[in-house]
């Protein structure tokens, strides 16, 4: 990993972005950037189509458990070409979980948007197919925010009767 | 649509919103390309396979929509195996979630117990000793070759033949024997600990890895001259579940079945961690994309094994400690907590509290499993616990990768190409 080549790429994204980059930490080898919501679709397009970011690793949510900006939604994406690894952090209200999705710029991102749908019920705007991706449709609550018991929520869940169910 | 009117289709009684979405989510399915829906042979038909089909290693659930024996779209429904991992990973500090890695990719534990390691250790800035590194790349390598042997086995089992998978099995339990002297467990090993590893290598494990490094090569050469030139079994996968890599990459493939399709992706190599840089390997790949592209890379794979653990045993220090001397950032020896009080408290805090990364860390790891990138993004408030864990898996990538290739295809090539793929529900599911 040559940081030579992450600090140009890292001036290129402050070109682009200005005073939308609210934050970059890089404690841990890789850049953690936290953009401005409003700007992420175009900032991940900017990303994979001047950047050459083609290959989408992860998408993940996490509840932070603070009133203003509950949740963050982080991009794990790689370039090949240059042998990096960014990750792109935007937060998301409470009060209207919404954002665009990325499916249309990499088709993996299906898949991980539908499981951060499932897990903190935040929802992806344009998404094709958003279903929850582990847990039954039928289920109602979002496992992974805090408030969410560890034991679960009894009868949250219909059990399979013991008889087999003829018609 | 007088398509659905057709078909007469029990309506399913349980998880109903459940099946009711999946059942329409397929139906949605390319639906724009889609022109002529009239059916008047009623050719059409929809297949459910799974999720207690024996041949989707696990329970993988697969919803097909057929033409004859085509399959013209099908959707996977995951999560049978859901165990909601990284809500428990919340709860537990950093070493006592350890066993629980053993159980999401269950063929190759070793792994994924040195890639949550190896992410606690980046977070809580700990430098592990360099035997230890060295001894758990060689119990990394002896586990990617006892996951390539189930896939060998159950793959070839899939296309027919049967008695295969008794050799491979015969491979893995002298494998299993090995893990039972170097960590006490034959399947889920929990050998890692967080600063180094629980314990030193003794002499019969050594002997044994190293009669294993003599007697498989050997073994791995007499499966290649059984199949590479196998008629049936070419024919059987050459061309079957094909992927460019374009589409690879765009899915979000990894592992082998990435690397079969052209693209030299191996985290070993992108980004090494622990001294697999200074350990002389190929990458294998293949540029066909299909099943006998990711056979050839998973047979070279093991071939390479075996080399970085010759490579391993002839580098590594001879003598050194095996974990961190320090007992604010890893278990006390033994002979320090039965004989001092000192290393008493210590045991007792690293098991109760445990290492603390500082509050507001936020750190990525990721190893080579062998299925594909493990990974593990872990954020810390500072204490004992993590704040959030969130396990990047190969196989959830891979099964997304399923969905896009497995559709077009015959239906009687579906097993082989799940087969191909080598999911581990455990693994994907969390």
């Amino acid at each position: 990993m040559n940081s030579d080549t992450k600090q140009a790429l890292l001036q290129k994204i402050r070109d682009k972005l200005g005073d939308d980059l609210h934050e970059v930490y890089e404690e841990y080898q890789y850049p953690l950037l936290r953009i401005n919501r409003e700007r992420l679709h175009e900032t991940c397009r900017f990303m994979k189509e001047k950047l050459h970011f083609i290959y989408l690793n992860d998408v993940l949510g996490t509840d932070r458990f603070t009133s203003v900006d509950r949740f963050e939604v982080i991009y794990h994406m790689i370039s090949l070409r240059d042998q990096q690894r960014f990750f792109l952090k935007v937060y998301v209200d409470e009060e209207d979980p919404v954002l665009p999705t990325v499916t249309d710029l990499w088709t993996s991102a299906n898949w991980n948007e539908r499981e951060v749908y499932d897990m903190f019920g935040i929802r992806f705007k344009g998404h094709p197919d958003l279903r929850r991706i582990f847990l039954p449709e039928d289920f109602k609550y979002f496992p992974l925010r805090k408030e969410f018991p560890l034991l679960g929520v009894p009868g949250s869940l219909e059990l399979p009767s013991s008889t087999p169910d003829h018609d | 649509m007088e398509l659905d009117q057709n078909i007469s289709r029990k309506r399913p009684t349980f998880f109903p919103q459940h099946q009711e979405a999946i059942y329409k989510s397929l139906e949605d399915k390319h639906a724009t390309v889609e022109v002529d829906k009239s059916d008047p042979l009623a050719t059409r038909m929809i297949l459910n396979m799974g999720p207690q089909h024996p041949a989707t290693h696990g329970v993988l659930r697969v919803l097909m929509e057929l033409d004859g024996e085509t399959i013209t779209k099908c959707r996977l429904d995951t999560g049978y195996l859901h165990r909601g991992i990284e809500k428990m990973a919340e709860n537990k500090t950093y070493q006592e979630f350890m066993p629980y890695t053993d159980r999401m990719d269950y063929l190759s534990p070793y792994s994924n117990n040195v890639a949550l390691c190896l992410a606690v250790e980046r977070i809580a800035k700990i430098e592990c000793p360099e035997r230890a590194n060295y001894i758990r790349m060689i119990g990394c390598e002896l586990a990617r070759i006892s996951s390539h042997l189930l896939w060998l086995g159950t793959m070839i089992m899939d296309a027919g033949a049967i008695s295969f998978f008794i050799w491979t099995f015969r491979e893995r339990e002298k494998l299993y024997d090995i893990f039972d002297e170097v960590a006490g467990h034959r399947f889920t090993v929990s050998h890692s600990r967080i600063g180094g590893i629980n314990n030193e290598l003794t002499p019969v494990a050594v002997e044994k890895i190293q009669k294993f490094l003599r007697e498989f090569p050997k073994e791995l050469e007499g499966w290649h001259k059984l199949l590479d030139r196998n008629r049936i079994f070419v024919d059987r996968n050459n061309g079957v579940g094909q992927i460019d890599h374009e589409n690879a990459i765009a899915s979000g493939l990894a592992g082998p079945s990435l690397r079969a399709t052209g693209i030299a992706y191996d985290v070993r190599k992108f980004e090494p961690y622990m001294h697999y840089d200074q350990i002389d390997f190929e990458v294998p790949t293949r540029t066909e994309g299909d099943n006998l592209a990711r056979y050839y890379c998973r047979m070279e794979e093991m071939a390479e094994s075996i080399r970085i653990i010759e490579q391993c045993f002839k580098k590594m220090p001879k003598k050194g400690p095996v974990r961190v001397d320090d007992a604010k950032k890893s278990y006390p020896s033994k002979d320090e907590v039965y004989y001092s009080m000192e290393g008493l408290i210590h045991d007792f805090m690293m098991t109760d509290t445990g290492v603390c990364p500082p509050p507001g860390a936020e750190a990525y790891h990721a190893i080579e499993a062998p299925k594909g990138e493990l990974g593990f993004y872990i954020q810390s408030d500072g204490t004992g616990h993590p704040w959030r864990m969130k396990i990047k898996s190969p196989s959830f990538s891979n099964l997304q990768g399923l969905e896009t290739i497995l559709d077009g295809e015959m239906v009687a090539d579906t097993v082989v190409i799940i087969g191909g793929m080598d999911p581990v529900m455990g693994d994907s599911d969390k």
